[in-house]
């Protein structure tokens, strides 16, 4: 708890005009769509926002100002992750550096293109684009080697693999699939959405011989609107916009100063405090999931099966509830969860990670995901074990009961 | 009291949610995501979710998208295109009313604790000394919606608000204005929603059934035309096809769509006395008892009722007998029984 800034567990919502009077607590558990602001980072980002601006690319003292600020992001980010200053290209986010990874690979050296069946549709949705297929992963949702090794061609031009899936918060073996490629399809390049795996693993670890890593900011306590592809020197590579020239030729546009300041103080402040933040909030996540197993014994922790996963995600499937009414229910009582990703319109797709797990639509349709963060307090887990287990049973019908709000600490 | 509104994004479900409110009303505001594939306005592009959400913003209220599309699918989309398949004229907006706003909607609602819902639909529901409620015309008989509804019962009826139904369009868009709100000019939505303008029904059914050319014979059975699709005909249609010119108007009066073949006569074939329902649904819950007086039958969404009889056969049949000759009513469509501005039940023409 210690970690959590004043005021960021005790805020209550908003109250809204006609829902009534009680004002709700709010818990927070969808730190993987996205995470609250790092004070570091805001600090970071204040002067950006206020009196410092600049184009970083302009010949004169605002401009270099800005570039000073550029490049020393550039040397935080480089430094977090492991790679050269020389090697991040700053982008808009998770999903522009997963597609300039996919088609500027592809645009650079045509051939074909693999990706695992559970990546985030930044990478499966440029995959499909340039006529790529998918690898199988087996029931824990773990990216199957064998027919990874059955799906390489000596003409690979990419695999991409994430680091550890969105959805499920399964880690991918990343590290087996670099060697397999290296082995079998040597001129190929490895790509790894870290996006959800850099608040949590240690990066220089985790993308050891990869090419190309996409991370994103705001999932890790930065601002929303910035990320990065680190890309390798000699990487075969084509921008996808084309302008300016920025970030050697490989992004166009002005920079998003503000952005790549917060992005990469966030990301020195998530390194620093990785380990600790990993066993606590670990410790935190376990908690939960023993108290809602125990609780609703019908439920089905999702994955893992002895695979290593993240520490913040829980995802469950819970037999006989509707996701979209599970989440309804909880959000009326405060407490922010997910069913999987959502598309633009907020509606609720099915899963393909689901799916690919070998997991059913009926099993599907009544999946969790509890998402936990830097943020997270034991407070947090116990109003969700005190909510989840009465919505659920309030959607079977076991009881004419609601979840009841929890009291508003006082301020 | 707790009220979850369905919200399309059009104007009448925005004045109702505003109406709701206004009155001290618990309201959330819910849109259904129905159709994933094109279309133009309908109820679940993500441009009307949008406009649904902008709405909930400006009213301050929660608002929510539930996807229904799989039960959209089978129980509209489906339908649909069998019945074409079939020869039959199918009804989507009430299928999409009886299976999933009126069930699927109501039982989510009820689920997650609001037990009455309430739509923007021009209709109202009245409730008779003994409790019985009915669904009544809307205020304003160019928009009444109460045919498409005929297929609530008193469970559903009980659980349903209709906040614009006492309101003429222009009333409903006078008061959005008022309320700044942003639907208060946006158009009327047209025709079902997951057929384009621009593909048309051709196009949408061109990639689910295997159209079928078809013979067009006389009431003698000699060849007199032909059709590229027989599933595009409806009894009723004189153009298209390809019949020579001049001599009386001939109009299609039975496609038969296993022989692929399309009979056409005079307009007095297409008159009839009476027409069979089938998947009668009784507003009371039950037939309603011998020797009424003659009640109006309406057999299209925008017909003009005719003066019947009706005889039920069981529970869920009926016999309608028109009180003058009528136009056949096509297998399929929808035929909703009145008394007076009341809808007392309809089924489906067999």
């Amino acid at each position: 708890m210690g970690v959590a800034p004043a005021g960021c567990e005790t805020d209550p919502v908003p109250e809204r005009p006609h829902r009534g009077d009680q004002p709700t607590r709010l818990t927070y558990l969808d730190h993987a769509a996205t995470t609250p602001l790092r004070p570091a980072a805001r600090d970071a980002m204040l002067p950006w926002l206020g009196e410092r601006f600049g184009n970083p690319s302009g010949d004169h003292r605002v401009a270099r100002a800005a570039r000073q600020a550029v490049d020393e992001a550039r040397d935080g980010v480089a430094d977090v992750v492991g790679c050269r200053p020389g090697d991040v290209v700053f982008t808009s986010g998770g999903t522009e550096a997963d597609n300039m990874a996919v088609r500027g690979v592809h645009a650079a050296r045509p051939g074909p293109v693999l990706c695992s069946a559970i990546e985030h549709d930044a990478v499966r949705n440029p995959v499909a684009l340039v006529g790529g297929t998918t690898v199988a992963v087996d029931t824990r949702g773990v990216l199957d080697l064998d027919a990874l090794d059955a799906a390489l061609t000596p003409d690979l031009t990419l695999l991409a693999l994430m680091s550890a899936n969105n959805e499920v918060g399964v880690v991918q073996p990343v590290a087996e699939a670099v060697e397999l490629v290296r082995r079998r399809a040597p001129a190929a390049a490895v790509h790894t959405d870290a996006v959800q795996a850099a608040g949590w693993l240690d990066l220089r670890a985790t993308i050891a011989g990869v090419d190309l890593v996409a991370v994103s900011s705001h999932k890790v306590g930065g601002p929303q609107g910035v990320g990065a592809l680190i890309a390798r020197p000699g990487t075969p590579l084509r921008p996808l916009l084309l302008g300016g020239g920025q970030e050697r030729e490989l992004r166009s546009g002005t920079h998003n100063v503000a952005g790549i300041v917060g992005m990469a103080a966030a990301l020195r402040a998530a390194a620093a405090e990785r380990n600790a933040q990993r066993s606590r909030v670990g410790a935190l996540r376990d908690r939960l999931a023993e108290g809602l197993l125990a609780a609703i014994p019908d439920a089905v922790r999702t994955g893992g099966g002895g695979a290593p996963r993240l520490p913040g995600t829980l995802h469950l499937c819970i037999p006989g509830v509707e996701s979209e009414a599970l989440l309804f229910l909880l959000d009326e009582v405060g407490v922010c969860a997910s069913a999987a990703s959502a598309c633009a319109s907020g509606a609720h797709q099915a899963s393909h990670v689901l799916a690919a797990m070998g997991i059913g639509p009926e099993v599907g349709a009544g999946a969790l995901r509890l998402s936990l963060g830097w943020t997270s307090t034991d407070a947090d887990v116990d109003h969700a074990l005190r909510v989840i287990p009465a919505a659920v049973d309030l959607l079977r019908g076991a009881e004419d009961r609601r979840p009841e709000p929890a009291e508003a600490p006082r301020a | 009291m707790r009220v979850l509104v369905a919200m399309s994004g059009g104007v009448d479900s925005s004045v109702a949610a505003a109406r709701l409110i206004a009155a001290g009303h618990d309201v959330v505001g819910v849109t259904m995501k129905l159709w994933g594939g094109e279309s133009d306005t309908g109820c679940c592009s993500v441009s009307d979710v949008d406009d649904a959400r902008r709405v909930a913003q400006q009213l301050g209220i929660a608002h929510h998208t539930w996807t229904f599309s799989e039960d959209f699918d089978r129980h509209v989309v489906d339908p649909y295109v069998d019945a074409h398949r079939r020869g039959a004229t199918p009804n989507p907006c009430i299928e999409c009313n009886r299976h999933l706003k009126f069930d699927r909607l109501l039982r989510r609602a009820q689920a997650v604790g609001y037990a009455t819902v309430a739509t923007g639909h021009h209709a109202r529901i009245v409730t008779h000394a003994d409790g019985t409620r009915r669904l009544a015309r809307g205020a304003d008989a160019a928009k009444d919606q109460s045919y498409v509804l005929y297929v609530l019962r008193q469970a559903e009826l009980s659980r349903t608000l209709l906040p614009v139904g006492e309101l003429t369009k222009a009333e409903v868009r006078a008061e959005a204005e008022t309320l700044g709100l942003r639907t208060a000019r946006k158009p009327d939505s047209q025709d079902v929603c997951f057929i384009t303008s621009g593909r048309g029904r051709r196009g949408f059914l061109g990639g689910r059934i295997d159209f079928r050319a078809g013979r067009v014979v006389d009431e003698a059975g000699r060849d007199v035309g032909s059709v590229d699709a027989v599933e595009l005909v409806t009894v009723g249609q004189r153009r298209g096809l390809g019949l020579p010119g001049g001599g009386a108007p001939r109009y299609v009066v039975d496609v038969d769509a296993p022989s692929a073949t399309v009979r056409v006569g005079p307009e007095r074939d297409l008159l009839c006395e009476q027409v069979a329902l089938e998947r009668v649904v009784w507003s009371a819950d039950r037939p309603p008892g011998a020797s009424r007086a003659p009640i109006a039958a309406q057999c299209s969404a925008h017909g003009s009722p005719r003066s019947a009889r009706i005889e039920p056969v069981g529970n869920d049949r009926a016999l309608v007998r028109f009180e003058r000759w009528e136009r056949r009513v096509a297998r399929g469509q929808s035929v909703v029984l009145y008394e007076g501005d009341e809808v007392i039940g309809g089924g489906v023409a067999a």
